[in-house]
């Protein structure tokens, strides 16, 4: 595998990585709205409090990785998307103060002001996501410069926004499942229902979502169909997926909780891999497009960084497993809580 | 935005956009920068609390770390929110820049994020709320990987900032893009990008100027509850070792701005002449302007009072050798006003600092501290001080770098991407502006908040008023309220 194609690769684990992390940061920020009481809020903000920071750092590392790596896409995507963009960091702005000054005053409307924040900005900022996500697998109006000659109006179409609605829907589902494992008692319950109707929610737009990119963009499936061995990726997808119910069901949440976590991986994998070689397709002209060849640094900066990747990475799998292992179990309210 | 007349702002001259990025990236790295010297600083300071309890088992470390922690934690979330912009904005407003030096830029932003957020943010989870649930061993693990992550990431930023003060390990290539050959820069050697002529020795200056910000900010808090006699405990224990801190860290910066000053003179005369508003390149030694007024129309700095020589010894060594003046860089020299007043009033700062931190401690070791109400009040005023000598410190480098993007290499005109409308750039503006002045003033509001309400009550009789305990009392809305529970 050669060295551009690594590093597509690795942005494709960071991205998974982000999605299944601040995934379920989303997702519960999304359901906060169903906490019936001040408890059941307290219960929920907690259940992500110690760790949706780090979580969001897969986003910002992503960030920086393509910055490293494909410099050209990287400022393709961010300057052609300026106003999707700046949408998106005011989102992500409030969720993060939303939950930091939330517990600060005992006032109602301070809470209520920050609990409706939080659930604004996490829902924005997931939906915004998932128009990207359309957005880059339909194509959008790329010069020869590659800067982007649409406006922000083009960028709100039909598909891109199915597949928001589908990322909403799934960080629902996710976040439910997150909970129903940090919860217990009457909150749980009220999660078990989100985590049924996510899943219904998320099975309709992932039907539409696929039947209406085959239907837009026939030529997705070219590199499925010149290596067939991704076939079984898309099987692994959909077999993932049905067992999300099936674990419910059978009572096994953390079951679940993987596979929905192997879903938002196999998902990515999918995208990544109908995207491939390309970065940013031109809907102008395909000579126009960024791909992962035209668009990247040099040799010798993608082998350095592969290095860094290398040395630093296993360090941040281990310790975050660990961290996460130190907050097991169900969400206790302290002292030291939000 | 109905009221601009849009069309008549995206015919004016590109420039537009250029100026308005700039105000932009201003705004929004000045209000970011308040708070990761803060982390730096006051996480040094966690350390030290903790490695004391875990040295002496006294209790009132631990009370006062839990209680600097939860400030910390309040400044952290708000560098993380105002510092996902910055990673954004190269992307979104200068992504001709991006593109001319991802190669070299772009490793440093990534190892950023590989070798410290993922540290900080991460052990950040059991700093704040690990408390009960890891040993206290563990725990002090815990803040000791959050302060190194802030300090991994500060070296990683302030490299790749330095790279575009001081180039180097690069070369200019052609790259072939659809639109044909283009030049960027492309690395050639880490080490040398790594350790750039600037680089070490501003992060020394960067990192220093954070463990002033972090002593001065607790020892403002502390002056506060010593004259309030309340907390005295506490507030005497971090007075007094942010006090060795502060004393220190304001030592070394004189002779870390001495060694930053000479890397400016060599390697960007231009930017050290708008400093030190040399106009024209004097026959012999050039003076230091003590203070003065620039005037760039008739190229003098007015009402100045000078030292003469100083400049050129402080720079080369060598009182009588020539500093080149800015006439002879025309016509790629930075504006003047800007560099030379910030410039002039950071080191007016620093050398304030320095005088107040050295007077403290010699009052401390004859014990009069704590009876001059007056310096106690000094001291609670003063972290204003450093956070402007901070910002203030990054204006003199930046807007000196002029019309630089990358020293010698990319102009800040050339930089800006393309295709962006200055309507879209100006309602980001005003968004940030907006949503910064609503942070800045809960901030302010909350840290008030915390301040007033103090550290947790250790159950310690007399330590404590009844207006403390009731204040602490009411804080929790989970516990009972209950005043004669005890703690689990």
């Amino acid at each position: 595998m050669d060295l551009n194609t690594t590093w597509f690769v690795l942005l494709g684990v960071l991205l998974a990585g982000y999605a299944i992390l601040d995934g379920f940061d989303l997702g519960v920020g999304i359901l906060y709205l169903a906490a019936r009481n001040e408890r059941e809020r307290r219960l929920m903000l907690n259940s992500i409090g110690p760790i949706w920071d780090g979580n969001e750092v897969w986003l910002v590392t992503f960030g920086g990785a393509m910055f490293a790596a494909f410099p050209n896409a990287y400022a393709t995507v961010f300057s052609g998307f300026y106003v999707a963009f700046m949408i998106l960091l005011f989102a992500l702005i409030f969720r993060a103060v939303s939950i930091e000054f939330r517990s600060k005053r005992d006032s109602l409307w301070w809470k209520r002001f920050w609990d409706c924040s939080f659930f604004g900005a996490s829902l924005l900022a997931t939906f915004l996501f998932g128009v990207a996500a359309g957005n880059a697998l339909l194509g959008m109006p790329i010069n020869a410069g590659g800067v982007f000659i649409g406006s922000f109006i083009d960028l709100v179409r039909p598909y891109p926004a199915l597949i928001g609605l589908l990322t909403v829907f799934f960080a629902v589902m996710h976040g439910a499942i997150y909970l129903y494992l940090k919860t217990e008692g009457e909150l749980q319950q009220v999660v078990h229902r989100w985590m049924w109707r996510g899943f219904g929610l998320t099975l309709v737009a992932y039907m539409l979502a696929t039947i209406y990119t085959l239907a837009v963009m026939p030529q997705a499936v070219r590199n499925f169909n010149e290596h067939s061995w991704s076939w079984i990726v898309v099987t692994l997808t959909v077999l993932s997926f049905a067992n999300i119910p099936r674990a419910i069901f059978l009572g096994r949440p953390f079951y679940a909780f993987l596979s929905s976590s192997l879903t938002i991986t196999a998902l990515v994998f999918l995208f990544s891999f109908t995207l491939y070689p390309n970065l940013v397709s031109s809907s102008i002209s395909p000579e126009y497009s960024l791909t992962i060849f035209n668009a990247a640094s040099s040799e010798k900066t993608l082998r350095i960084m592969a290095i860094i990747a290398l040395i630093g990475m296993p360090f941040v799998l281990a310790y975050t497993a660990a961290i996460y292992w130190a907050f097991r179990g169900k969400v206790k309210i302290s002292e030291h809580s939000y | 935005m109905p009221f601009l007349n849009v069309r008549f702002l995206e015919t004016t001259s590109y420039m537009d956009v250029v100026t308005l990025s700039r105000v932009q990236f201003a705004l929004t790295i000045m209000f970011h920068y308040l708070f990761p010297p803060l982390a730096i600083g006051m996480g040094a300071f966690l350390v030290f609390l903790e490695a004391g309890y875990l040295k002496t088992g006294d209790a009132q470390f631990e009370v006062a770390a839990k209680f600097w922690t939860r400030i910390f934690a309040l400044n952290f979330a708000l560098g993380v929110a105002s510092g996902i912009v910055m990673e954004f904005q190269f992307g979104t407003n200068w992504a001709a820049y991006s593109r001319y030096v991802g190669d070299v830029f772009g490793s440093a932003l990534a190892a950023e994020g590989i070798f410290a957020f993922f540290l900080e943010s991460g052990f950040l989870a059991l700093l704040v709320f690990g408390w009960d649930r890891v040993s206290a061993r563990m725990h002090f693990f815990a803040t000791l990987m959050v302060s190194l992550g802030s300090i991994f990431s500060a070296i990683w930023i302030v490299v790749a900032i330095s790279w575009q003060q001081t180039p180097a390990g690069f070369v200019i290539r052609d790259f072939v893009t659809p639109a044909g050959i283009v030049k960027r820069a492309e690395l050639t050697d880490f080490w040398k990008v790594v350790f750039n002529p600037s680089a070490m020795d501003r992060l020394v200056h960067v990192v220093l100027g954070a463990f002033i910000l972090g002593s001065f900010f607790v020892l403002s808090i502390s002056a506060y509850y010593l004259l309030k006699d309340r907390y005295v405990d506490v507030a005497r224990r971090s007075f007094t070792t942010a006090l060795a801190v502060a004393a220190a860290a304001s030592i070394l910066m004189l002779i870390s701005g001495d060694a930053q000053g000479r890397i400016v003179a060599r390697y960007q005369p231009a930017k050290l002449a708008a400093m030190e508003g040399i106009f024209q390149s004097t026959g012999t030694g050039a003076p230091i302007h003590i203070f003065g007024i620039p005037d760039a129309k008739s190229r003098v700095v007015r009402y100045n009072l000078e030292i003469p020589g100083l400049l050129s010894f402080l720079a080369y060594r060598d009182s009588s050798k020539p500093v080149p003046g800015l006439d002879g860089f025309e016509p790629d020299t930075p504006p003047v006003a800007l560099p030379f007043f910030s410039f002039h009033i950071m080191v007016g700062l620093g050398i304030y600092f320095l005088a107040l931190a050295v007077y403290g401690l010699w009052c401390r070791a004859r014990g009069t501290l704590f009876k001059k109400r007056w310096l106690l009040w000094t001291f609670v005023f003063s972290v204003v001080g450093p956070f402007l000598a901070n910002e203030l410190g990054w204006v003199a480098a930046e807007v000196g770098r002029q019309p630089w993007i990358v020293y010698n290499q990319l102009r800040t005109g050339d930089a800006v991407s393309r295709g962006l409308g200055s309507s879209q750039v100006l309602g980001s503006i005003i968004m940030f502006a907006v949503i910064y002045a609503l942070l800045l003033a809960v901030w302010i509001y909350l840290l008030n908040d915390k301040i007033q309400g103090g550290p947790e009550l250790v159950s310690m009789p007399g330590e404590a008023s009844l207006r403390d305990a009731l204040n602490v009392a009411s804080r929790y809305p989970g516990r009972t309220g209950s005043l004669t529970e005890t703690k689990e």
